[in-house]
């Protein structure tokens, strides 16, 4: 298996970008959008996860089995959200009133 | 039958060096197997100690032998060493860092120093864990439900959680460990097709403990943050909510549960194999069972919260899920039972502890169903049934496969052999004694008797004295396997290389083996579990 040799100028351009990324969202912190407060600010932090996956943990030049491991990583978290938001977001489905 | 051996190999991996420190420096998978054997039963027989002044306790119906807030400490403390200190690492860490590499035919673990970190780790947690015992313990239960454990206990939350945070670190990277391995350094020939099923059981096992591990610091860690800094997470006053607590501990603490019976599936299918002479029935299936039963398990965690305020469109598809769980299980105990179909059974010590450990699975899966549907298990919610169906689990599950994992590799870490007779009449006890304690626990859940109380009324009471007596008859036969294989180190017959005529790589070196294993790779060339032909051949 071949080492893919990341150039140090990457590095310090997705740096670059994470630093704006991370100011744009103190920007955005400053501005009232409403229930698009969070999702916009975790849609920022997504891209920057993203980032440092992909280059500083060297995931865009790797197998594809760790490729595969890390997307299982990316699924059961969505199993986590999935499954806890069934609950969350049928409460107020709930016909009876219960005791406890 | 194997041919008389009259002496051990003259360099094996426990005299290749000598002195303290050449143990606690190691990265011989085989060595740090014997590290984690060491302590994993000091803390077996901790929980024990904990377990023993719970049954003493509940031996009468009034609260007399321990205070109310003692006794809660008691069973949390329980609960903590055995689940994380014990049952967690047992088969993984002891038995499979032991096999792992000679079963794969490779000379170590991809990882070697990361094995003994993890071993470190495991004791760091175990530390902080013991550093609780001495200073006054903690009350939580094994659980840490918040808001109790985040804002109303008075005993030491966050040191325990520290300690299982920190243990949950060993366990991912033993996973991960056991996980590169089997990918990057099987033998020639050995193929995924090939590989024994007590792999493929900790390959699923160590995919739970990667994926489901960091869940549970994270729960654990925000508990801390929580009860430290007043940080509103899950304390309603606070703006949080209890019950993302519970999601985020049982999404790792369900499948925490196959952590632990996972590998004791894996123990019961070789065991199966090599005592009934017979290659698997439907090894493909069993295989997939296993990465089936790893995946399904964390679609089911919601089971845990019905009689909470989780949305009851929620507690619906996840008793609908759970459901089906039973079938990967269902697929394992019946494809064993086929296999022991006309083979030629022979009833040695590990087997008996292989009947011991279908029979009682069984039990205990089958009872699993009646919690899964959303209707009984209000009733019995919260009472002794969920205590008994969990320990047919745990202990008649997990235990007792742990027990014949070790009695049959015995002969491989050691050299030498131990007296049957003793250890079929230890199996015979801890049967006789695991049934004595926990089946009159259904009962006594079933008539509403709830956990975790130090009194309850007098009609639970000869319920209670019949499963301490059978504690009392279960710690017995744990301790006789302690004393005869601690003797059989000196007195025992010797072993040689493969005392029970098995099939596998395991086998073929000697006993004990050499600190790399092989002298050269083997080349693989048969199907796994070729009893038939072996059989065949000596005809």
């Amino acid at each position: 298996m071949t080492v893919h040799i990341t150039p140090r100028r990457t590095y310090y351009l997705v740096f670059a970008v994470l630093m704006i990324l991370t100011a744009t969202t103190t920007g955005v912190a400053f501005i009232d959008m409403g229930p698009f407060n969070v999702v916009v600010a975790l849609f920022i932090a997504s891209i920057k996860a993203v980032l440092v996956v992909l280059f500083f943990m060297h995931v865009l030049h790797v197998t594809n089995l760790t490729k595969v491991f890390v997307a299982a990583g990316i699924v059961w978290l969505a199993i986590l959200i999935a499954l806890t938001l069934n609950d969350y977001l049928t409460r107020g489905w709930d016909p009876i009133s219960r005791p406890f | 039958m194997s041919p008389i051996v009259t002496e051990l190999p003259k360099i094996h991996y426990l005299n290749a060096a000598y002195g303290l420190k050449s143990w606690l420096l190691t990265t011989d998978h085989k060595r740090i197997a014997i590290l984690y054997l060491i302590t994993v039963t000091l803390y077996f027989f901790l929980g024990g100690f904990f377990a023993l002044l719970v049954r003493l306790e509940l031996m009468t119906p009034a609260s007399d032998l321990l205070r109310p807030e003692t006794y809660n400490r008691m069973f949390t403390m329980h609960g903590i060493v055995m689940i994380f200190f014990f049952l967690i690492p047992a088969i993984p860490a002891i038995i499979g860092n032991f096999v792992i590499p000679m079963m794969l035919g490779a000379r170590d673990l991809a990882f070697p120093r990361l094995n003994l970190l993890s071993w470190y780790l495991f004791m760091a947690g175990g530390l902080f864990t013991l550093y609780v015992v001495v200073i006054g313990g903690v009350d939580t239960g094994w659980t840490f439900y918040v808001p109790y454990s985040s804002v109303y206990s008075n005993s030491y939350v966050v040191a325990t959680g520290l300690g299982v945070f920190i243990t949950g670190f060993s366990s991912i990277l033993t996973g991960l460990n056991f996980v590169v391995t089997t990918h990057t350094m099987r033998a020639p020939g050995l193929t995924w097709g090939r590989l024994p099923l007590f792999m493929w059981s900790l390959y699923a096992t160590s995919l739970v403990q990667i994926l489901g591990t960091p869940v549970l610091a994270i729960a654990v860690a925000l508990v801390g943050i929580e009860r430290i800094w007043r940080v509103g997470i899950f304390d309603p006053s606070l703006g949080g909510d209890p019950i993302l607590y519970q999601h985020l501990f049982w999404f790792y603490s369900h499948p925490a549960v196959y952590i632990m019976v996972l590998p004791a599936f894996g123990v019961v299918s070789e065991l199966v194999q090599t005592f009934s002479r017979k290659r698997i029935f439907g090894y493909k299936f069993v295989a997939g069972a296993s990465i089936g039963i790893a995946v399904y398990g964390f679609l089911v965690w919601g089971h845990h919260m019905f009689t909470t305020r989780q949305s009851v469109y929620a507690g619906l598809i996840f008793s609908f899920l759970s459901y089906f769980i039973a079938v990967p299980s269902g697929i394992k105990v019946f494809n064993w039972t086929a296999t022991l179909y006309k083979g030629s059974v022979s009833y040695q010590t590990p087997m008996l502890y292989t009947f011991g450990f279908i029979g009682l699975f069984t039990i205990g899966g089958l009872t699993g169903l009646f919690l899964a549907a959303m209707g009984l298990d209000l009733h019995v919610h919260d009472t002794y049934f969920v205590v008994a169906h969990f320990h047919y689990i745990m202990v008649g599950g997990t235990v007792m496969a742990y027990l014949g994992a070790i009695h049959y590799y015995w002969p491989k870490m050691t050299g030498r052999l131990y007296p049957d007779a003793w250890g079929r009449f230890a199996a015979l006890l801890v049967f006789v004694g695991f049934n004595l304690t926990f089946f009159p626990q259904f009962l006594a859940g079933y008539l509403g008797m709830p956990r975790r109380y130090a009194a309850y009324p007098e009609e639970f009471h000869l319920l209670n004295v019949m499963s301490t007596a059978g504690a009392s008859v279960l710690a017995v036969g744990y301790l006789v396997p302690l004393i005869y294989l601690l003797w059989s180190l000196r007195h025992a017959p010797l072993a040689g290389p493969n005392p029970w005529g098995a099939r596998g790589l395991e086998w073929q070196t000697p006993s004990p083996p050499p600190t790399f294993n092989f002298e050269k790779t083997p080349i693989v060339t048969d199907e796994t579990y070729e009893y038939s032909l072996e059989e065949e051949e000596v005809v």
